[in-house]
């Protein structure tokens, strides 16, 4: 796979990240040569392996269905720029 | 049954899949031990989870994940052993992690059916594609002002069920059928209150149209409805537009689309810059979830009857049809009431029918017109029974027992201390009748003679004075028969 300047933009603009023509330049060697490097997996052969998704061996934790009673919108909204009654507040999202 | 839109050129089929999002009826959310009460004022059950704090990581909540087994299990589908939860990546201000941990290439559950019943006694089954598990998101409120969204979180990492089903919808009315089915099976399963107006049951609606036979059309998507009558109304308009645009020549552009509920139509939402991309990836905070046989087989143990067996119970014991049988199993409440009804009495169980009747006809229009839940009707299921025994007894009359049956629901009396007080016993005496009818025939010497010079529907005029002077109480049939004889005697 190769990264070139259109594919850059899809996932500067899918992260929200606005990049300069010289970021960009920099980004497409920067990922190319990473993915080269990873590339090099494909030399493996890899048939008849199941995928893994995970490499830790432990199952997943469960935990029971007990609420915590929290009463957080203190602590929660500390940090808010904006907020109102409660509610954080942000420039309008309109659909 | 005929399925097909009347068109310009043609007819037209709809096709329809739904996806359904149910909440999970837990104590805490999904991954965080946040309470999921609904109503709560504003971000005030939120954890550092739930707020995507860095460096906070998910724990799985087991109960969540045996209410799912249990759904599957309600819904004839296959359970996953293994399954992955994903994260589905968009930005949005009501998504504080910037993605969605959902489950994408390997659902907890897998391909199931439901079957839905028609009043005409036939049924049909609709395929189910998958059930997963995910994450609610939190809730966005765009019209208190004017230039800001208010976000409340409090909804943010509630256990989710989605339950996609495969295209086998071709009407509204089956989509409705199928969704009241659904919920039916979530509440007798009780993974899922199903209260719609809480948002704790809600639909995407996928819909095409196309000519009878063809392959499938362009779909679109319509967001969100959260009420059956919504859904049919939204599937309604939105199957117009589109044949619409197909018979002037046009194309569907395949589309996301809102549904306004006060102009009932359905409108695009605004088109993305980019077609969704999602980019899922399995969560690294969270190993696969395994299930064993073993689990699986005892969840299976701890569920109730469903609203299927309960169904053909119901058929077999009380040779109900197909339709009162669904009827009555449709919610979990009604299914209570019936069977505590049926057995107050062990006479009852020849007047089921009867007993179904009353239930379905009279009780719930009473209740419809005072607002009421069966869970608190003012008829206990205990006095339903005795006013139907006393039907059956032919101790009154059906037409009596109707207002006897009002009585019951404003004055909370048994029927028996009503009929007892009013005097309303039905008058059975072959004597007391013909002595009625006698009056009656005398005071009308004119009617009598149209009567027999074959003005035949005359006879509804004599049952109506017989009627009147026994305040309604004379047994219908014997005042009948009575009458005809002793007219046809005159002659």
């Amino acid at each position: 796979m190769k990264i070139d300047k259109n594919t850059i933009n899809k996932i500067a603009r899918l992260s929200r990240i606005k990049l300069d023509d010289k970021e960009s330049e920099d980004y497409i060697k920067d990922l190319n040569s990473i993915l080269e490097w990873v590339e090099q997996l494909n030399e493996v052969n890899t048939e008849n392996v199941e995928p893994l998704s995970n490499i830790s061996s432990s199952i997943l934790p469960k935990r029971e269905d007990v609420s915590k009673d929290s009463n957080s919108s203190d602590e929660i909204l500390e940090n808010a720029p904006d907020k109102l009654e409660g509610f954080f507040a942000v420039p309008k999202v309109v659909e | 049954m005929n399925n097909l839109i009347k068109g310009e050129k043609h007819d037209w089929e709809m096709v329809i899949g739904l996806e359904i999002h149910a909440q999970v009826k837990s104590n805490s959310k999904l991954f965080s031990s946040s309470s999921t009460k609904f109503g709560s004022s504003p971000n005030s059950q939120v954890s550092l989870v739930d707020a995507a704090m860095p460096g906070m990581l998910p724990v799985i909540n087991k109960y969540c994940v045996e209410q799912a087994v249990k759904t599957g299990v309600g819904l004839n589908a296959k359970i996953n052993n293994y399954s992955v939860f994903d994260r589905k990546n968009y930005f949005y201000a009501d998504l504080p992690q910037g993605y969605q941990i959902s489950q994408y290439k390997y659902p907890i559950v897998g391909e199931g059916k439901v079957t839905i019943d028609f009043k005409d006694g036939t049924s049909k089954d609709i395929r189910i594609v998958r059930l997963h598990l995910e994450q609610d998101a939190g809730k966005s409120l765009h019209d208190q002002n004017p230039s800001k969204t208010y976000v409340d979180l409090n909804r943010s990492g509630v256990a989710l069920m989605e339950i996609v089903s495969e295209p086998d919808i071709r009407t509204p009315d089956e989509a409705g059928m199928y969704i009241s089915k659904i919920r039916s099976i979530l509440m007798y399963l009780d993974t899922c209150d199903g209260n719609m107006q809480e948002g704790s049951l809600r639909a995407d609606v996928n819909i095409s149209v196309r000519k009878p036979g063809d392959e499938y059309g362009t779909r679109c998507e319509i967001k969100n409805l959260n009420s059956i009558k919504f859904i049919k109304q939204a599937i309604n308009y939105e199957a117009k537009r589109q044949i619409e645009i197909l018979e002037s020549g046009g194309s569907i552009e395949q589309n996301t689309m809102l549904f306004n509920t006060s102009t009932g139509k359905t409108r695009p939402m605004r088109n993305k810059e980019e077609a969704h991309d999602y980019r899922y990836f399995p969560d690294p905070d969270l190993l696969p979830l395994e299930i064993s046989d073993e689990e699986i087989k005892s969840i299976k143990s701890s569920i109730p009857q469903l609203p299927d067996e309960l169904k053909n119970k119901f058929i077999e014991t009380y040779k109900l049809s197909n339709y009162d049988a669904s009827v009555l199993t449709a919610e979990k409440q009604i299914s209570d009431y019936f069977n505590e009804a049926i057995n107050s009495d062990n006479t009852l169980k020849n007047s089921a029918k009867i007993v179904v009747n009353w239930i379905t006809s009279e009780l719930f229009s009473l209740l419809n017109k005072n607002n009421l839940e069966l869970n608190n009707s003012p008829v206990s299921p205990k006095n339903l029974g005795q006013l139907v025994k006393l039907i059956s007894s032919n101790e009154i009359s059906g037409k009596i027992a109707k207002d006897v049956m009002e009585d019951m629901f404003t004055s909370g009396k048994s029927a028996r201390e009503i009929v007892d007080e009013k005097g309303l016993k039905q008058v059975t005496d072959q004597r007391e009748i013909e002595k009625v009818i006698e009056e009656v025939i005398e005071d009308n010497p004119k009617m009598v003679q149209d009567y027999l010079g074959g003005k035949n529907k005359l006879l509804g005029f004599f049952v109506g004075q017989a009627m009147k002077k026994t305040k309604g109480k004379a047994n219908p049939k014997m005042l009948n028969d009575i009458l005809i004889n002793k007219l046809n005697k005159k002659n």
